[in-house]
């Protein structure tokens, strides 16, 4: 709008937040048709934009408006009472004055349009006479005039002079009722609009600052001045008040996006024929105005969701004895350093039920799955991509942009969701985001003489493996590693290798970051961790956009840049499958759920593969250190007896003496799988480990002998998935008893 | 048109200053790991993050022999503020729209979109950049 006049651009704005108001206003009117304040806030937001545009010679705006000034002041007057049609009428009324406005913003001027039957029935509410057929206008021109202002620059009045006769009406709130459209106009006097480029670029700078304070205190340590450290601890106090005042302009109240909830709520359960009425509590909390915009879509769609979906008919709800009105709440509250936004309605809630048919029927689990998993999860499955549990496809919600599509966008910004149901009741939405994205505390690490910045929220904890240790706590199956950890096995990610970094050479103690990314845990290999910091997050540029790995950068102590990692995006690069999703069976994940599996080669080179988590470690023995205890193979192992079990003999093998049974391992060595049945460690004699791999196996082939759980096809060889249970029962029949 | 000039393996090159948004000595610069070659990392631009594009690599040019000078000319374009990295400046100089010609058919095709034209200079020739095209090819 670089054309635009500067008070053009003025009455623009105002009239834009005036209509935000009127909307607001409008729903408020609906609960108190009575309430005179309101109507006369409303009179003066219309007759200042009919004024102004007048005043700028934008003639449909100005017919429009008068002619809803014209309905307000007979309700203000109270000659008129407020009804349905009437709410109807001057919201279309709003719509349309809203609609020329953004007219003139793009183009200058107004375009061409015919207001005239939207004129015609404000007229006929305000005159009565529309107490026929409701909305449709009638056709007799009224005498009121509609000025038609010449093209000619209308007689201009200055738009504050045509104000101020009404706003001479002193705004007395009715006796024995608070102040409520009021209580927003006594701050206005003490606030000022600030252009946000503006904002950005003092944030910028104080960014700078914080940094150049950082510098000085590191070179001021090694200094010995008293006047010196005095100085710098000041400049260190005053940089962090700076920065905390700075932030705090950035802050907006969350009420800016509720406000335009409640005519949303309202447009929607009107054609769907619902009741709704929506309240809010903690509108004032604050978020920074990123965040504000980054939640905007969201909420609004997961608003739109309760609507269509929590809520139900007026007639279902009497009969299920609650009140035909429905209710959305919307509330916000500060915890910690996040702010919790709930959306909770007294609608039918989530049916756990209908959800798992629902994921079954459209592939998001299997029916295998659903039998095991509880409620609590079943109703995380709405946010699983392609679910939508819209029994028929509506145009409200039902737009192939589901929950996931809400998930996805809150987990970006750092936030999470979750939900809640009391079936019968209603469901509550929670949403959980940071305060601000601009500064997060990370931690610094080192990777191939890089620093990387790793987002605090992600991180589980950190973990040092000794180097006497790495032999035994690190397992390596070919290219994917592996954490032994308490018992369980987690991923391991190389940083360098990821990022095709060349690492220093190994061998002293190796650092683990574990990282918690959706719904996976991984352990990240770095090189040296150094210490947490708050940092500034800037973007990269455009040039860089592809590489999900990083999700922006920040400036060090010492001016350099550092990059940030994304843990989300890393995870995916490296592939890291999904535990808790393939464990569990639980809500997530994309497509088919994927379990890791161990390949090894079988006798006659054949496949054969186990399930990652039922592996708690792997060996290589050597033959020298098996012994025998009656029939039975067993190996000193960590200070007990572990029975061996050799695979292939307790499978019935196809081949009496099968080809080269010992393929691809070390002669007097022996591979061996530990497993843990309870507290009792048995080891597994398999052929030589080839790779682990990610497979759906949910569906199976069926298999051609015992012990053997069913067929799949990986990596373009038929491989068998091994029954551990099987095997241990056939082999060791006392232990399994026991 | 008033041009700023710079050095690349031996040739002379131009960049209208309408672009350029100032000239910077060698910067230190972190590295960003999975970018395309053409990106030789992240400066700090006075507390804005800025990309460096070598621009020897992205017009194909032989690798800058290690410890040679090298200086960042930033510049704006459509994309945002980005430094291209080049051997070394040389003058501004003004020259008549006239004198440019269309980049020859015997240019590379992967260099050629990165040129808007070449000028003939008495003895030499000056190729003229596209900035757009350079900080980002699918411009």
């Amino acid at each position: 709008m670089g054309d635009l006049d500067d008070l053009v651009k003025d009455f623009l704005v105002e009239s834009h937040e005036n209509l935000d108001r009127l909307d607001r206003d409008f729903m408020a009117m609906e609960d108190r048709p009575g309430d005179k304040e309101l109507l006369a806030g409303v009179f003066r937001a219309i007759h200042t934009i009919k004024g102004t545009s007048g005043f700028f010679g934008f003639s449909r705006l100005q017919a429009v408006c008068h002619a809803g000034e014209n309905l307000l002041s007979k309700l203000r007057d109270g000659a008129l009472v407020l009804d349905g049609d009437m709410s109807t009428a001057l919201l279309a009324m709003g719509d349309r004055v809203r609609s020329l406005l953004s007219d003139i913003e793009h183009g200058g001027a107004e375009n061409v349009g015919d207001d005239q039957p939207l004129i015609e029935a404000l007229h006929a509410l305000a005159t009565g006479s529309h107490h026929a057929p409701a909305a449709a206008p009638v056709a007799t021109p009224e005498p009121v005039t509609v000025p038609v202002p010449v093209a000619d620059s209308a007689p201009a009045p200055a738009p504050r002079v045509v104000a101020s006769p009404v706003e001479a009406h002193p705004p007395h709130p009715p006796e024995g009722e608070p102040a409520r459209s009021g209580e927003g106009s006594s701050i206005a006097d003490s606030t000022l609009r600030v252009d946000v480029r503006l904002l950005d670029r003092v944030m910028n700078l104080v960014g700078e600052l914080v940094l150049a304070r950082n510098r000085i205190l590191q070179e001021s340590g090694g200094i010995r001045h008293a006047g010196l450290s005095n100085a710098a601890t000041r400049l260190d106090q005053l940089t962090t008040e700076l920065q905390e005042g700075v932030m705090k302009t950035r802050l907006q109240p969350i009420g800016a996006v509720w406000q335009k909830l409640p005519r949303i709520v309202r447009d929607l359960s009107k054609s769907l024929g619902k009741q709704i009425r929506v309240e809010m509590q903690g509108a004032e909390t604050e978020l920074d105005k990123t965040i504000i915009e980054a939640i905007k879509d969201p909420l609004t769609h997961m608003v739109r969701n309760s609507v269509d979906h929590g809520v139900e008919m007026p007639d279902q709800r009497v009969a299920a004895g609650k009140p035909a009105e429905g209710r959305i709440t919307l509330r916000a509250r500060h915890d910690g350093g996040q702010v919790v936004v709930e959306i909770d309605d007294d609608g039918r809630g989530i049916d756990p039920g209908r959800v798992k048919a629902k994921a079954v029927e459209k592939g998001v689990i299997s029916a295998e799955q659903a039998a095991k998993m509880s409620d609590r999860e079943a109703v995380t499955l709405i946010f699983a991509p392609g679910f939508s549990t819209a029994e028929q496809v509506t145009s409200i919600s039902g737009r192939g942009v589901g929950m996931d599509v809400v998930r996805t966008n809150i987990e970006r910004i750092g936030g999470t969701v979750d939900v809640a149901s009391r079936p019968g009741h209603g469901a509550t939405i929670m949403v959980k985001i940071p305060l601000t994205l601009a500064i997060i505390p990370a931690l610094i690490v080192t990777c191939a003489g890089q620093r990387f910045a790793i987002p605090q929220v992600s991180l589980l904890e950190l973990v040092s493996v000794p180097a006497d240790k790495v032999a035994t706590q690190i397992e390596s199956v070919y290219d994917a590693r592996v954490l032994r950890l308490r018992g369980q096995l987690l991923p391991l990610v190389d940083l360098a290798g990821e990022l095709r970094l060349t690492p220093p050479p190994g061998g002293g103690p190796v650092r683990v970051v574990i990282l918690q990314a959706d719904h996976r845990q991984y352990g990240l290999i770095v090189d040296g961790v150094q210490d947490t910091q708050e940092i500034v997050v800037k973007p990269l540029g455009r040039q860089l956009d592809g590489i999900e790995v990083f999700s922006g950068a920040t400036i060090m102590g010492d001016g350099r840049v550092a990059l940030i990692i994304d843990p989300v995006g890393l995870a995916k690069r490296a592939k890291v499958a999904s535990r808790k999703d393939a464990g569990s069976g639980s809500a997530g994940g994309s497509g088919p759920v994927l379990t890791p599996l161990l390949v090894f080669r079988s006798p006659d080179d054949g496949r054969m593969a186990v399930t990652l988590a039922a592996v708690n470690r792997l060996e290589e023995l050597r033959e020298d250190q098996i012994e025998r205890m009656g029939n039975q193979e067993v190996i000193q192992y960590r200070g007990g007896i572990m029975p061996l079990v050799r695979v292939f003999r307790v499978l019935a093998e196809r081949r009496k003496n099968p080809r080269n049974p010992d393929a691809g391992v070390k002669p007097g060595t022996l591979p061996v799988v530990v497993h843990a049945h309870g507290d009792q460690m048995i080891g597994l004699v398999v052929g030589e480990i080839l790779d682990t791999v990610e497979e759906d196996i949910t569906a199976l082939r069926p298999a051609t002998r015992p012990g053997i759980a069913g067929c799949l096809v990986v990596r373009g060889k038929v491989t068998e998935l091994l029954t551990i249970d099987h095997v241990v029962k056939a082999a060791l029949p006392a232990l399994a008893e026991a | 048109m008033q041009t700023c000039t710079f050095r690349l393996d031996g040739r002379l090159y131009g960049i209208a200053v309408a672009h350029v948004q100032e000239i910077l000595r060698r910067q230190p610069t972190t590295p960003v790991p999975l970018a395309e070659a053409a990106v030789e990392g992240l400066i700090n631009l006075r507390g804005q993050i800025v990309t460096a594009i070598d621009l020897r690599r992205r017009l194909l040019l032989p690798e800058r022999a290690e410890g040679a000078s090298s200086v960042n000319v930033v510049v704006r374009t459509a994309t945002g503020v980005v430094s291209l990295v080049v051997d070394e400046i040389g003058d501004v100089l003004d020259l008549p729209d006239a004198d440019f010609e269309a980049t020859p058919d015997t240019v590379s095709d992967q260099v050629r979109p990165f040129l808007k034209g070449v000028s003939k200079l008495t003895g030499h020739l000056l190729l003229l950049l596209d900035p757009e095209r350079a900080v980002d090819p699918a411009a």
